[in-house]
């Protein structure tokens, strides 16, 4: 069940090894060349993690991930051939979970594609608390009051990592390794984006998040409410 | 003293100062009057550098200030010749009116009073007693001119006649004194004159003058005069004397005038050449804006072009060159922008079809165990030359990005001592497969500096990578160490060194110690070259020393705050006393207690 790809990618040659190295490795993927038809075949296809190159024919790479971000929280990973930070803060803005820079080990592209979907292992029951948030963990759902939040899975691991543990402040290379299941050092950018997308989710007011705490200089805690 | 010595200017003061007297009175003067003379000395320092300032920055006060002075100077010299000029134009005309009156007089009171003049005086005769005739010939000489106000009369009795007691030397009216008034050049000349004369009508004693000052009775100097003297006959002399009054007047109403004129010209003038000076100054003074805030990044600053004159040339000249510099600058960063496009496009389009080769390499790397022996040795081949040509193609694009201009800092506070030890990781694996350690001599507090992480990492990672490469299994030292300005690290190896020259060479592109000398660690050659780059982004400094057979020194020195001018490097560059004498007591800045000894990993 878990374990169906979307590749979406121009280029014929890298789609094609994608395809022969996802299949060693058990997943199953789908592919599609044109930007203006993924999102009509992630509908029909229904995957549990999006591959994405950044620069596509057609719409653009940015789009895409939008417009599948807009409709479902699946996990997306980009694949990018550019190195300014811009593209690549502009990519995670746009939605996508991780990223990883072309040329990319195969076997660093499996460990990512794993994290993203290494939560098929059912969680025990949990109800934890920050704030006026209620999240159940096992059922997948956050809730102010009646209202339900809406998050990404990326998301919601990185509001339950944060939940687990109120008193402690979370660095960005610790939270990348719960979360993103990155072992040595990667970017912390992937962080900072992601933090300020939960917040638009979570928080009442943005600008001043009751929530996620900023503490200066270290990284990140859950708010006392 | 120091404060006699900043007065050199004013000599006087100092002599004053420097005199015993001078000391006595500043010694007794009272605390406050001490003070202030010190106030005012410092008030007048304060003023006089400021005039100072001001002449050296502003043209305009310069012209004003000369035009002022010699304006001021042109003036008083005309004026002292003008009133000089007037002055004896006066005195002349003075001279021939008082020569004329003092003839007519003479020749008046001789033909009215000739019986009485002409003999020698009496003492007892009623009529020809001196005081007497004397008494006639200056009422006589008195009348004779009709405008009694303007002058005065006295009448001499010279020696040669009547010496009786009764006889007195001059009469004249009470308000003045002749004695005292008649100078006596003029008595001898006169004297003169009358010996000479010879009665005869034919030849007339001419009348003789000189300037004088006017005495009154009680001896007080009425001002300045004119005495004439003329003989009247033998025995008595007729003076008229012409007090300056008028004349005096005239003159200072001149000078008055003249001094009024020459002031109110000579601050016209200056108002005149402050307008004048203004005109072109303005102009000169908006170009120096305008090139200021052109040189500051500002390219579409331009100047007014008014008229066809030599400033409108001025402006013109300078928007053309601002044109031209703007559109050389726009030809540039066009290009630039085409370079790094082009680079991003490369970087692009050969990092896609690597990635498809990497995953292939990869899998036939993993399945090779059950290939033949030339397929499996060719899978780890392309393995391994895949990792360098991806390093290659990274160094490349490095390099072309600071080559195109693109290369931006991205400057944090960091320890610096930290980052050493974090980029040593590849050199210490590299160096326990050689047989050596790393040594690492850091000071205790940590050195925090202004630097791009990824950047100095690299540079760290290359020369440390480096030494131990050409270490030849020995220890590489790494010391670290900072002042108040910089911060430095040198790596210091024991192996094959550098030939003379290669300190420069070493950070060219490509460039290889040894042509002959395989190369072990797959190296691309453009390490040192973009580590350079590198440290220059950030303002610091990358150098390198060695000796053949005596190792190497790689140095960086990195400002604290990025982008800061440096002075000097807070380590030496080069081998240090301690391995040359084998004591403890290095050469560099920091003591040895400062550094914490040796960590060594591994």
């Amino acid at each position: 069940m878990k374990g169906r790809v979307l590749v979406v990618d121009d280029d014929a040659a890298l789609a094609e090894m994608l395809g022969i190295v996802l299949r060693g490795e058990g997943f199953e993927p789908t592919f599609v060349a044109d930007g203006d038809k993924a999102v009509e075949v992630f509908r029909d296809s229904r995957p549990d993690l999006v591959l994405l190159d950044l620069m596509l024919p057609g719409s653009d790479g940015i789009d895409v991930c939008r417009q599948i971000r807009a409709e479902s929280g699946v996990p997306i990973v980009m694949l990018t051939a550019k190195t300014d930070t811009v593209d690549v803060v502009l990519g995670l803005e746009s939605g996508a979970d991780d990223y990883i820079m072309k040329p990319f080990k195969s076997k660093e592209l499996v460990a990512r594609v794993r994290a993203r979907l290494r939560r098929t292992d059912e969680p025990a029951p949990e109800m934890l608390q920050i704030g006026d948030i209620a999240i159940d963990v096992a059922g997948h759902s956050v809730k102010r009051g009646v209202e339900t939040l809406n998050l990404t899975p990326l998301e919601f691991d990185l509001l339950v990592a944060l939940a687990r543990k109120p008193r402690q402040v979370f660095t960005r290379e610790v939270l990348l390794e719960q979360v993103w299941g990155y072992r040595h050092a990667a970017d912390t950018r992937l962080v900072n984006v992601h933090v300020q997308r939960l917040r638009a989710k979570i928080e009442k007011d943005p600008e001043h998040p009751e929530i996620v705490v900023t503490v200066r200089g270290v990284g990140y805690k859950a708010g006392t409410g | 003293m120091t404060a006699v010595s900043k007065l050199r200017q004013h000599y006087w003061i100092t002599a004053f100062r420097r005199s015993s007297f001078g000391r006595a009175v500043i010694r007794r003067l009272p605390g406050r009057v001490k003070r202030g003379l010190r106030a005012g000395r410092r008030w007048q320092r304060r003023a006089v550098a400021q005039l100072r300032t001001r002449w050296r920055r502003s043209l305009q006060f310069r012209v004003v200030s000369t035009t002022l002075v010699l304006c001021v100077l042109v003036i008083a010299v005309l004026g002292f010749f003008l009133v000089q000029t007037i002055a004896a134009g006066l005195l002349a005309s003075a001279e021939k009116s008082a020569t004329a009156q003092a003839a007519g007089g003479r020749s008046t009171v001789l033909g009215l009073s000739s019986v009485l003049v002409l003999q020698p005086p009496e003492a007892d005769s009623p009529t020809a007693n001196a005081p007497y005739v004397a008494q006639v010939a200056a009422r006589t000489a008195l009348e004779q001119g009709g405008s009694a106000g303007n002058y005065l009369v006295a009448v001499h009795l010279t020696d040669s006649g009547d010496t009786s007691s009764t006889a007195v030397p001059w009469v004249a009216e009470n308000t003045f004194s002749p004695s005292a008034t008649v100078p006596s050049d003029l008595l001898n000349k006169v004297g003169a004159e009358q010996l000479a004369e010879k009665y005869d009508n034919q030849n007339p004693a001419a009348p003789q003058y000189e300037p004088t000052t006017l005495v009154g009775n009680n001896g007080q100097s009425l001002g300045p005069a004119l005495a004439v003297g003329v003989p009247l006959g033998p025995y008595y002399q007729l003076y008229y004397v012409y007090p300056f009054t008028s004349e005096q007047a005239f003159l200072l109403l001149v000078q008055r005038v003249l001094v009024g004129a020459g002031l109110a010209l000579a601050v016209l003038l200056a108002a005149i050449a402050s307008l004048v000076t203004r005109w072109v100054v303005l102009p000169v003074r908006h170009a120096a804006q305008a090139a200021q805030r052109l040189s500051a990044g500002h390219l579409e600053e331009r100047m007014r072009v008014l008229g066809v004159d030599d400033l409108a040339a001025l402006a013109t000249s300078f928007n053309e060159m601002a044109s031209s510099l703007q559109g050389k600058l726009r030809e540039l960063e066009e290009l630039s922008k085409v370079q790094r496009q082009f680079v991003s496009d490369v970087s692009h389009e050969l990092r896609t079809p690597l990635a498809t080769i990497k995953m292939a390499a990869d899998l036939l790397f993993e399945s090779r165990a059950g290939l033949d022996r030339g397929p499996a040795r060719s899978a780890e081949l392309l393995q391994s030359q895949l990792e360098r040509f991806e390093t290659l193609l990274v160094d490349l694009l490095e390099i072309s990005r600071y080559d195109a201009g693109a290369a931006t800092l991205d400057a944090d506070l960091v320890d610096v001592c930290d980052l050493v030890r974090g980029s040593a990781d590849d050199a210490q694996q590299l160096a326990e497969r050689r047989g050596g350690r790393i040594e690492f001599r850091l000071p205790a507090t940590g050195c925090f500096a202004e630097v791009d992480r990824r950047r100095v990492e690299r540079i760290l990672r290359n020369i440390l990578v480096n030494a131990v490469e050409h270490g030849e299994g020995k220890d590489v030292v790494v010391t670290t160490a900072m002042d108040n300005d910089a911060v430095a690290v040198s790596v210091r190896d024991y192996g094959v060194g550098l030939r003379p020259g290669d300190d420069q060479q070493v950070f060219e592109r490509f460039w290889r110690a040894d042509v002959s000398r395989a190369r072990t660690t797959g190296g691309t050659g453009l390490g040192l070259a973009i580590s350079l780059e590198d440290a220059h982004l950030h303002g610091g400094w990358l150098q390198a020393w060695g000796e053949r057979g005596k190792g190497s020194v790689f140095r960086l020195t990195l400002p604290k705050i990025a982008g800061q001018e440096l002075a000097g490097s807070p380590l030496p560059l080069g081998p240090d006393d301690t391995e040359l004498t084998g004591g403890s007591n290095g050469t560099g800045p920091f003591p040895t207690a400062k550094i914490t000894g040796t960590i060594s990993r591994g």
